[in-house]
């Protein structure tokens, strides 16, 4: 059993409310995953700045200072960069392409785990009771578009932050999941025969690093998503965020519980409906669970937007 | 056939609110347990827990303003119970007597094993709908998912809308009444006629849970009964 929580604003006056928000629906399911979390939140300037991108390390060897000393070494002069901690998790902010950093931040760390990238996410993610890595991450605090929450309740693999939720193996792009795959290993061996590398014995990981391979090959969320369904088998709820989409399937006996709830403001996903029962106008949102097998998608229409915040 | 749910409320004196932002779910459970036959009472703010109302076993009547989590009315003995709202996983589980009435959605495993009772379901159930059902009483106003009924022993399942995948799959002897279109029909389920002893108990029924359809314009379905017994051809496997 695992948590899951996601939301998505088009009211961008509702957006300086996310963390507020989230941190409610966060509340909603610890019970179903009390042993690890995560969180990506998509275009809060204070975590995201514009013009910089975001890669996130776990368990980095260095202290924020020393890690940022080293990383202005390794980059260009002139190049801000900001390294912040959380617990188990670095962000690292820099002026710089997501690809540069990355390199820049392996070179001064061999073999470190990147569990975030992009230009419009930060993801954070540990081990510990999911409201205590609430408060390390001060999510209240967070403001943006869109945001995603997972509970963990570890069975594939070990309670790390590596196993933790979400994965985020492409730029702005971060899978939650909750049940369990059958067919991984089979489907592991696959990817890397393409040359796809993995960071962890995660069996949700295996589906991340699927998603991101169809997305690079060119298919759409919603098309990948469905692809995805003829290739996995197992038990599954995924939700599935990109710089301005979000989108949710199950598997096709819906094993894995869901409920979405979707006003003119804000659309939001849920493993439990207590975890939604907070929102503003959850009185008059069109609720309902999806349907086994079918992808739901939602996107931000406006890139003006997301400039706005 | 003759139709055994509990009766209208009759006594509406004494009336007990309970809000659930300010108390908690097992101090209502435990005072539903204590109360006497008779009583009533109104829950506001179940925002969603799970657990509410589980294991009444009094003549009663709840009335809970909001959506339910899981396993509301779990247990169910006597009383009338109805959620002006949503219901999540497993509503009215292994429900025993009474009626539990939800006026918007269910979520998957509604009325699971129930044996006896009335639940009904304005809106749409999900999944498993009155999966393993043994002698509860099921009026569904909308559609209900895959695998419901599935291994269903004894009692009726009404849908007024459609019906997912799979449905009645590995039945014994319930009978499912279904109005719209039935995705499949699941292992050794067949349609079967509706007699005028049907339609009598149809009426009934869709009477009992408030509703206007005209049972001429439902089909039956129920079991083939040709799981009942090892066949004897695959004794040759052994």
């Amino acid at each position: 059993m695992c948590g899951i929580a996601a939301l998505q604003i088009r009211d961008v006056a509702l957006r300086a409310s996310l963390g507020e928000l989230m941190h409610g629906m966060l509340c909603g399911i610890v019970d179903r995953g009390p042993d690890s979390a995560g969180l990506a939140i998509y275009n809060d300037p204070s975590l995201t700045p514009a013009g910089t991108s975001t890669v996130t390390v776990l368990n980095a060897e260095l202290n924020p200072d020393a890690l940022a000393a080293a990383l202005r070494d390794a980059v260009p002069p002139a190049v801000g960069v900001t390294v912040t901690g959380f617990g188990e998790t670095t962000l690292i902010n820099a002026q710089i392409g997501t690809s540069a950093l990355e390199q820049a931040v392996t070179s001064i760390l061999p073999g470190v785990q990147i569990a975030g990238r992009g230009e419009h996410v930060a993801v954070r993610k540990g081990t510990g009771h999911p409201l205590d890595l609430a408060e390390q991450y001060d999510l209240r605090a967070a403001t943006g578009s869109q945001g995603l929450s997972h509970t963990r309740m570890a069975t594939e693999s070990a309670v790390t932050a590596a196993g933790s939720h979400p994965f985020t193996v492409a730029d702005d792009l971060c899978l939650v999941h909750n049940g369990s795959f059958s067919n991984h290993a089979t489907i592991r061996r696959q990817l890397c025969a393409e040359g796809v590398t993995f960071d962890s014995e995660n069996d949700s990981e295996v589906a991340a690093r699927y998603i991101a391979w169809r997305l690079a090959a060119g298919d759409t969320l919603t098309t990948a998503l469905e692809k995805l369904g003829g290739v996995f088998d197992g038990f599954y709820t995924l939700v599935v965020t990109t710089a301005t989409s979000m989108a949710i399937v199950r598997d096709p006996i819906a094993c894995k519980p869901a409920i979405i709830a979707e006003t003119d403001a804000w659309v939001a996903m849920a493993s439990e409906y207590r975890a939604l029962a907070h929102l503003p106008g959850i009185a008059n949102a069109r609720i309902f669970e999806p349907a086994p097998g079918v992808v739901y998608t939602w996107t931000l229409d406006s890139t003006k937007e997301l400039v706005t915040l | 056939m003759t139709i055994t749910h509990a009766p209208a409320p009759t006594n509406t004196a004494r009336i007990t609110a309970i809000d659930l932002a300010v108390s908690t779910v097992r101090d209502l459970n435990q005072a539903l347990h204590a109360t006497d036959d008779g009583t009533s009472w109104v829950v506001d703010t179940p925002a969603g827990q799970h657990n509410i109302a589980v294991g009444i076993d009094r003549d009663l009547d709840l009335v809970v303003n909001g959506h339910v989590g899981y396993y509301f009315a779990g247990m169910h003995q006597k009383g009338r119970v109805t959620v002006h709202g949503s219901a999540g996983v497993g509503l009215a589980e292994n429900i025993m007597s009474g009626t539990v009435h939800v006026t918007g959605d269910a979520s998957q495993a509604a009325a699971a094993t129930g044996q006896g009772g009335l639940v009904v379901v304005d809106g749409n159930t999900g999944a498993r709908c009155g999966i393993s059902m043994k002698g509860v009483d099921i009026v569904v106003g909308g559609d209900i998912g895959h695998a419901s009924a599935f291994m269903a022993q004894a009692g009726r399942l009404v849908v007024c809308g459609d019906a997912g995948e799979g449905l009645g799959d590995s039945i014994y002897e319930a009978r499912i009444y279904v109005k719209g279109t039935v995705a499949s029909l699941g292992a050794d389920c067949i349609e079967k006629p509706l007699r005028p002893e049907h339609l009598a108990e149809l009426a009934e029924l869709l009477a009992l849970a408030g509703r206007t359809d005209d049972p001429a314009e439902f089909r039956r379905y129920g079991s083939a009964r040709t799981l009942y017994h090892f066949a004897a051809v695959n004794a040759a496997a052994y």
